[in-house]
């Protein structure tokens, strides 16, 4: 059994992983109890999973642990809290873009990545930037608008 | 903790026992209590029939109320809190929603064909009118006035003339009223409603936005087992061997078998994931499918139970010979997979012959029956609690899932926790059907149809459960009942047609288990039916709209297509666009109408779209839509939905196909099941046409039905090329373009 350490939501930690290609999604899930990061299909496809490394939008299931060692990951309970949330959490929720909900998170740590390279995104930017985040329920429309408002406060 | 900020996800489920959760957020535990520790919960009625089964009203002014209808994402909780809230006169934000737990809540029948509200929250609202007489009663004792001469507002029973007054949790506070549902309560007025109608926000989604909603998926037990199942090579497969030893080498691995029904399971959930794909297995051949491109054929050709005329209006077989003009039509669409963004998950802790299942179910009552049946439980030893799961659109796979977790708990006794894949997710959901309608027509001289005939080729619905894939890879008896919802409603045009019939070749077998998918069969239907009948204003060339408006005589009918119109900016004009081109891109636009199963909501739908002539590639750019469902209960809730159905609707129709080979499904992740992306997503109006003195109706999937056809006659417009086989695919679009086949 290795020992990973790495930081995690600005705290330093360490995760034991019998196997280095242990995905990153099912040790945040199980060893540090972080269900915002959800499992959507294993293969980098949906980005239901997404969790900023070093501040890059990644898929944590297909990011191995043993390469997070050393790395600063943040997950979308790291990103704002309820008394604080991010400005992202808080555009989402004045535009209700949010159905099931399921894709939410991995919408908003992508949009977060975004926003921190693009201040002032266009609307197509925007559109191209969540290209790889999936949301099933069709409520794409609203997620637009509330990364245009958050790219606005 | 005050109730008005309370979450309902903070009252995390957990079958009576306390659940200690680890959350970085802080790093402090997050304590989640069990549903049952409100004194009001402990032996609660669920008798439908008794206003106590659907709430409760606490001490501190706060309401509890149960349904057995469920939140999939829907807005459902905050609607019905609102209905509830209009009628006890307190705000929505006070009252919290449990729903689907069959130890909590009356069983409303399962949460489908946008009964939600209609059903669901109708009985609550007669609950809580009840309720309120009672309380009413109680206040004029209290202050010695006559009741009639009392109104609650925010909690607060008091004169209407003014003065002093008693608040409802002071009057009732955690006790039973004990009474039963009066059906002949008063209703609230809706011209004073002051909470429905309202939009207020959806208490789920600050949660979600934050990732502390707990869904099935996030649902733990001390002493719980990660398990995989792994599914035959194709369906029908029998197991041959399991060479238990390829799984060796990892820890605290456990192999499960029973019959057919192969699973591992470890306490380490990445363990679990890793022997699923290790285990070596031999497995027979399973039975022959149709391929994809052979399905159409195979559909018309296959052995049917019965023919059932579901309409019939005069003659239209006689008719069809007597019209001056003639038209007719092939249309068809594949299966569909509700394709759920998180694969199915279940926890079930079964002992002896109970025990708790934690599901997303869409039908929590039924289940309970269902899994006491095929697994020998005793229904009233078995719980079944809802717990929120990715969006299902219908019965996806979920309840295979818990079937799955109910077979391997019962078999290991220890709680199971369930997670699909996304292969098992799209390979083995049970699916929307496929469908292939012949719609033919007869036009006298003056443009009247004169008749209408609409053969549709449907799945046979045989009666009985749906099988559950574990219960037959155990070789357990069961029921193996074929249904996929009422999908031969809306096949008849909603139009003046003086002969019309809608014959059914109700089909045998289903190379594939079906279940319902979001308006089932309506989707399909209404493309046929409203591709059609823009052909037919094509062959007369009269304008679209104009051709619907004038077969149209219900004001509410005209209303939807008026606005729309409007809205869209609709210039009249027969189709198709004789400037279409604009640059590398043929623009047009189109437009569908329909009534929601005949006989609820009315919707229509414009659409703008851009074809591109080289890469056949279609973008849809706007979706204007005006919508009828009665009374609005919270417009920005239903908004969403209706943002939803649009959009979803057009990734079905333009990208969704389960596909076939000779022994198994082969769409089996997003590569091979591809779904609309944010670059396609198209700018989308609603407008809502609130109706407060007409009853409110369910708005779950209505606007679905428009869309396939709206979409193929913008196409039409833009290129003169009819599409009738979805999906639009760039490539079937760029061979029809060419003059190809379109099938």
């Amino acid at each position: 059994m290795a020992r990973y350490t790495f930081r995690l939501n600005g705290r330093s930690v360490s995760a034991d992983s019998w196997d280095p290609a242990q995905p990153l999604l099912y040790v945040l899930r199980n060893q540090f109890g972080l269900h915002g990061v959800k499992f959507g299909c294993g293969l980098g496809q949906c980005g239901s999973c997404t969790v900023l490394m070093d501040g890059r939008a990644v898929r944590s299931c297909s990011t191995p642990v043993e390469r997070v060692a050393g790395r600063a990951i943040t997950t979308i309970e790291g990103l704002g809290t309820a008394g604080k949330p991010h400005r992202l959490q808080e555009a989402f929720t004045a535009e209700q873009a949010a159905q099931c909900g399921y894709c939410t998170a991995g919408m908003i740590m992508t949009a977060a990545a975004f926003l921190a390279q693009t201040a002032h995104p266009t609307l197509d930017q925007t559109k191209q930037a969540l290209a790889g985040n999936l949301c099933r329920c069709g409520t794409h429309t609203r997620i637009l608008r509330a990364v245009t408002r958050a790219a606005r406060a | 903790m005050t109730p008005s900020t309370l979450s309902r996800r903070d009252i995390l489920k957990a079958g009576g026992a306390l659940i200690v959760s680890f959350s970085c957020d802080g790093l402090l535990p997050r304590f989640a209590r069990s549903q049952t520790s409100r004194t009001t919960d402990a032996g609660k009625p669920l008798d439908p029939s008794e206003v106590d089964s659907f709430l409760a009203i606490h001490a501190d002014g706060t309401v509890t109320v149960y349904t057995g209808k469920v939140d999939v994402g829907t807005g459902l909780r905050v609607a019905v809190a609102q209905m509830a809230g209009e009628e006890l006169g307190i705000a929505a934000e006070r009252i919290n929603v449990i729903d689907g737990d069959t130890g909590l809540c009356p069983d409303q029948g399962g949460t489908g064909g946008s009964t939600g509200l209609t059903r669901g929250g109708a009985d609550v609202r007669q609950a809580a009118a009840t309720a309120r007489q009672a309380l009413l009663a109680l206040a004029a004792t209290r202050l010695n006035r006559p009741a009639s001469e009392l109104t609650i507002v925010d909690g607060e029973i008091h004169p209407l003339a003014g003065g002093s007054g008693v608040r409802i949790g002071t009057l009732i506070g955690d006790r039973r009223l004990s009474l039963k549902v009066d059906s002949k309560a008063p209703l609230r007025e809706p011209a004073k409603y002051a909470v429905v109608g309202k939009s207020i926000p959806r208490p789920d989604v600050p949660g979600k936005c934050r990732g502390q909603h707990v869904y099935v998926h996030d649902f733990t037990l001390p002493g719980m087992l990660h398990a995989r199942v792994i599914r035959p090579s194709c369906p029908g497969a029998t197991l041959v061997s399991v060479d238990e030893s390829s799984v060796g080498a990892l820890p605290e691995v456990r192999v499960v078998r029973v019959a057919d029904f192969l699973a591992v399971v470890s306490k380490d959930e990445w363990a679990a994931v890793r022997a699923a794909g290790m285990l070596k297995a031999t497995w027979t051949n399973g039975r022959p499918l149709p391929e994809s491109r052979e399905l159409e054929r195979w559909t018309r050709s296959a052995p049917t139970e019965r023919d059932q005329a579901v309409v019939t209006r005069g003659d239209a077989v006689a008719a069809l010979e007597n019209g001056a003009t003639k038209h007719a039509a092939t249309y068809f669409w594949p299966f569909q997979s509700h394709a759920s963004l998180g694969p199915c998950c279940a926890v079930a802790d079964i002992k002896g012959d109970g025990g708790t299942i934690w599901s997303s179910s869409q039908g929590t009552h039924g289940m309970r029956g269902s899994m006491s049946k095929v697994f020998g439980l005793s229904p009233d030893k078995v719980r079944v609690v809802f717990l929120d799961g990715s969006g299902s659109y219908g019965t996806n796979g979920g309840d295979h899932a818990a079937a799955d977790a109910v077979l391997l708990s019962k078999t290991l006794g220890q709680p199971v926790r369930v997670q699909w894949t996304r292969q098992d997710e799209h390979g083995w959901d049970p699916k929307g059907p496929q469908q292939l309608l012949d719609v033919r027509a007869a036009l006298d001289a003056g443009g009247r149809i004169v008749a209408w005939d609409t053969q549709m080729w449907l799945p046979n619905q045989a009666p009985g459960a749906r099988a559950l894939l574990a219960a037959d890879a155990a070789r357990l008896t069961q029921d193996h009942g074929q249904g996929a919802g009422a999908i031969a409603q809306n096949g008849d045009p909603p139009y003046q047609a003086d002969n019309v019939r809608v014959l059914v070749h109700w089909v045998k077998e289903t190379p594939l288990q079906l279940s319902n998918l979001r308006a089932p069969g309506k989707i399909a239907n209404v493309f046929a039916v409203e591709s059609f009948t823009d052909e037919l204003a094509a062959a007369a060339r009269i304008d679209p709209v104009e051709f619907r408006q004038t077969r149209l005589t219900d004001p509410r009918a005209l209303d939807v297509l008026a606005k729309t119109a409007q809205a869209f900016g609709w210039r009249p004009r027969p189709s198709p666009n004789p400037q279409a081109r604009q640059g590398n891109l043929l623009v047009g636009r189109g437009i569908a109408y329909m009534r929601y199963k005949q006989a609820e909501n009315y919707i229509a739908m414009a659409m703008e779209v851009g074809v591109d002539s080289a890469t056949g590639r279609v973008q849809v750019r706007r979706v204007v839509c005006a919508h009828d469902c009665g009374l609005v209960v919270n417009p920005d809730a239903l908004t969403n939905q209706i943002e939803g159905c649009i959009v979803q609707t057009l990734s079905r129709t333009l990208h969704e196909e389960v596909t076939l080979d000779r022994s198994r499904v082969t769409s089996v992740d997003w590569a091979s099941y591809p779904i609309l992306r944010f670059p396609e997503a198209p700018a989308v109006e609603v407008i809502l046409i609130n109706r407060p003195d007409q009853p409110l109706l369910g708005a779950g999937e209505a606007a679905t039905t428009p869309v396939a056809a709206a979409l193929a006659n913008a196409v039409f417009d833009a290129t003169g090329v009819r599409l009738r086989r979805v999906p639009f695919t760039a490539e079937r679009v760029k061979t029809a373009l060419a003059g190809g086949s379109t099938v």
